[in-house]
């Protein structure tokens, strides 16, 4: 018997290992040629909603363009490798794919922070859009490396803004404002912006750092309501603990309309858990919400119509699924870019000239059914994005709606944080 | 033929060497010899994305078997000693210019220190009080290395390192930083081989069966366990070291969290408890397997022309590693290196029963 399970076992094993070793058979070539797009994907795992819906709406995107006749004929063909936002396991599929890839988006912080060299070494793109390192923007320091759209210190910046506007012109003047964040890296990070423009505009500022994974919050919750008194609480989580704040803060009577939190805790998946109570919460972001661009449309229209749509079409205009679109745009037109200077085949190389000479104006986004699904993108080669404002948007119970502006951040404020940041980090590597 | 007969020891040295069967010594002497040769063979990938991490947690893990496996103490810090050895090596390293070898000594002897105050309380608490209590210490040294600004550098709390130096050569390509994984780990295998063997790993197993009678029969209880901490720690120091300049070539906190303990010690368990092959194997089931089984199945999902959504491709990915994980461990609870120990017990009375 036991000589039987060990050979089951022994079976099991060796088929895994044969299946393994098998190549997948390819799909025969369209004459165009094609562009692969090998895409590090987490579909399972803590934070499989987010992986899960914005890889799916990226190969929407694709299908979208593919189904118009591609890129210059050429067909987009992609393909996942699961990483389960592990870093090992990320960087495992990078290094499997890289072969094929002229871009990558890792999705992930750790698995960023691994490819910072590697990237520059094989030549391959690092798109972060809304997160990574921040000084990333410094194009000089980071040759490889993109955030295109947002980052947390430009965020903070427009965070503040925001706020000002909400008091009407009045002034932060002695207003008391509060960060609960996890005390990570990617929590700790806004803090010098705030502190930097609460000497600049004299409100008050404090720090209320919840030891990961921030899932117990009534103490600090006591603290912010009760001993500090705070004016505006800003939450800097990430997952689960965004939802937490809504109960907790309604045990000390917190007033929600003086809640927001960062674009990372701007989901459905964040405040449906919430119900009612998440009712009026503010959030950043860096793309449009809803379904009502017409890109969304069409790819409603061409790709779910014909049965060939990457996820539920529930998901479709969800937040996460827009900024998976907002990826699909920023690929699709760097890869324009540099097709139409260099020709096929698109590699890394010339990827990166695309997204150094990214430029996608409010015309450009017209035609591309964007309209304020994102903002317009301008890079150089010394500046890959990053110093950009912020949508905000509203949770009305069913559904997150805009609230209309953009706010630009403090640019000089953020581009002395980079700069300064980009410094240390060639310190570091000389 | 894998067998005692005819193997004669005239002296005592001849008695105590490492592999006592020829065809063991073969074997050893032949998966040396590939892992030199065959490298430079295999792409990038193989060393990158494989070997080089296969081996990095295999040391580690190594480490981790002689506290829990020999000495019989649960621990889960494991990861956090691996950043104190990879901020120790890269501060070392980058800031101060040490040459690389002592720089990963050094990572070893930081977190060593680091494991004997981790282990201090082992003489008092024990089974999982003790687990906890490195808990704590996982915790401590995490929150510390991201607060301590002079540690951390910064927002990021990761510190990237400078182009490695070597003898004149700059570790760039994935074979020279296999090389030098290789030559640690060889290095650090046979000297834990040697010492488990050695009148402390003797030690450690009397702790291991039963404390009490340990300390009765005259082992120095406080002295032994604080010591399987400090073996264990400097292993995981020297692979969080790796980990820095062969690997990720940074060191960032958020690496060594919780669950890279938990997944190190489960290397331990599925690979085998108090053997010095068991990490190796279960390094290679923990890291590897999910790989094998996600590439096995889009291959078949590719077979289906595209009609197995890929929610169900990955989820069914992680069922099937826990459902192996169970599997093994039903089979053989012992681990992996049990099921290696079987063959060659079987081979050595073969063709009799006993």
């Amino acid at each position: 018997m036991k000589s039987f399970c060990l050979w089951g076992v022994m079976t099991a094993v060796s088929l895994t290992v044969c299946a393994a070793l098998l190549v997948p058979p390819s799909p025969g070539a369209p004459p165009g040629g094609v562009i692969k797009v090998p895409e590090l994907v987490y579909r399972t795992g803590p934070y499989a909603p987010a992986g899960s819906t914005a890889a799916s709406a990226r190969e929407d995107y694709f299908a979208l363009m593919n189904a118009r006749g591609g890129l210059d004929g050429q067909m987009f063909q992609w393909s996942e490798c699961e990483d389960a936002y592990d870093t090992a396991r990320g960087v495992e599929c990078y290094e499997r794919n890289k072969k094929d890839m002229s871009l990558v988006f890792p999705e992930s912080t750790g698995i960023t922070y691994a490819l910072i060299d590697r990237s520059v070494h094989d030549k391959i793109p690092l798109v972060t859009i809304g997160y990574g390192r921040s000084d990333a923007t410094d194009g000089t320091t980071f040759p490889y490396a993109f955030p295109v759209l947002g980052n947390y210190w430009s965020q903070a910046s427009a965070f503040i803004g925001y706020i000002a506007a909400r008091e009407g012109g009045k002034g932060l003047q002695g207003k008391r404002i509060a960060l609960l964040h996890l005390d990570i890296p990617y929590g700790r990070e806004p803090i010098p912006v705030f502190e930097r423009l609460s000497k600049k505009m004299g409100f008050e500022f404090r720090n209320f750092p919840l030891p990961a994974p921030g899932l117990e919050q009534t103490a600090a919750w006591v603290d912010i309501a009760r001993r500090y008194h705070a004016d505006y609480v800003i939450q800097w989580n990430f997952g689960q603990s965004c939802t937490v704040p809504f109960t907790a803060m309604r045990e000390v009577n917190f007033p929600i309309d003086r809640f927001s939190g960062v674009w990372w805790c701007g989901s459905e998946e964040d405040v449906r858990p919430a119900g009612e109570l998440a009712k009026g919460y503010v959030t950043s972001n860096f793309t449009g919400v809803g379904r009502n661009f017409p890109v969304i449309q069409q790819i409603l229209a061409t790709v779910y119509k014909s049965g060939k749509g990457n996820i539920d079409e529930s998901r479709v205009g969800t937040i996460y699924y827009n900024r998976g679109v907002v990826q699909g745009i920023v690929y699709v037109e760097a890869a324009r870019a540099a097709l139409k200077q260099f020709g096929a085949p698109l590699t890394g190389e010339k990827m990166r000239w695309g997204l150094e000479h990214l430029t996608i104006s409010e015309a450009r986004l017209q035609e591309l059914g964007a309209a304020h699904l994102m903002p317009p993108v301008a890079l150089t080669p010394e500046n890959h994005g990053g110093v950009s404002g912020a949508y905000f948007q509203r949770w009305d119970g069913q559904a997150w709606q805009r609230i209309p502006g953009y706010w630009q951040p403090d640019a000089d404020l953020v581009w002395e944080l980079i700069r300064a940041s980009a410094a240390q980090f060639r310190e570091q590597k000389r | 033929m894998y067998r005692e007969c005819g193997v004669y020891r005239s002296s005592y040295a001849e008695d105590m060497v490492l592999f006592p069967l020829p065809a063991d010594r073969i074997g050893a002497a032949a998966l040396l010899i590939a892992a030199v040769l065959v490298p430079p063979l295999l792409g990038e990938y193989w060393l990158r994305g494989i070997m080089i991490p296969l081996l990095i947690f295999a040391l580690s893990a190594l480490g981790l078997n002689f506290l829990t496996g020999y000495a019989g103490q649960l621990s889960l810090g494991q990861s956090a000693f691996m950043a104190v050895g990879a901020y120790t090596g890269v501060i070392l390293y980058g800031r101060y210019a040490v040459a690389l070898p002592l720089a990963l000594l050094a990572a070893g002897l930081a977190a060593a220190v680091i494991g004997a105050l981790a282990g201090t309380p082992s003489l008092r608490i024990k089974g999982f009080y003790l687990a906890v209590a490195t808990l704590a210490a996982q915790f401590l040294i995490t929150w510390t290395i991201q607060h301590v600004h002079w540690i951390s550098g910064g927002v990021y709390a990761t510190v990237n390192t400078p182009p490695v130096r070597l003898a004149g050569l700059v570790l760039d390509t994935a074979l020279r930083q296999y090389y030098l994984v290789l030559a640690v780990v060889v290095l650090l295998t046979v000297f834990g081989r040697n010492l488990v063997r050695s009148r402390i790993g003797r030690a450690w197993m009397a702790i291991r069966d039963r404390d009490i009678a340990a300390g009765i029969i005259g082992i120095p209880l406080l002295r032994y366990k604080v010591l399987a901490f400090v073996v264990s720690a400097f292993y995981a120091g020297v692979a969080g070291a790796l980990v820095v300049f062969c690997w990720y070539g940074s060191a960032n906190i958020e690496e060594f969290d919780l669950v890279n303990s938990v997944r190190i010690l489960g290397m331990v368990i599925i690979g085998g408890m108090g053997s010095v092959v068991g990490p190796f194997l279960g390094a290679g089931f923990v890291t590897l397997l999910p790989i094998a089984i996600s590439v096995g199945l889009h291959a078949v999902a590719g077979w289906t022309g595209g009609h197995a959504g890929t929610d169900l491709v990955s989820s069914l990915e992680d069922v099937i590693f826990g459902s192996l994980i169970v599997l093994f461990l039903v089979v053989e609870p012992l681990g992996l290196a049990q099921l290696w120990k079987n063959v060659k017990d079987y081979l050595r009375s073969w063709p009799f029963s006993y």
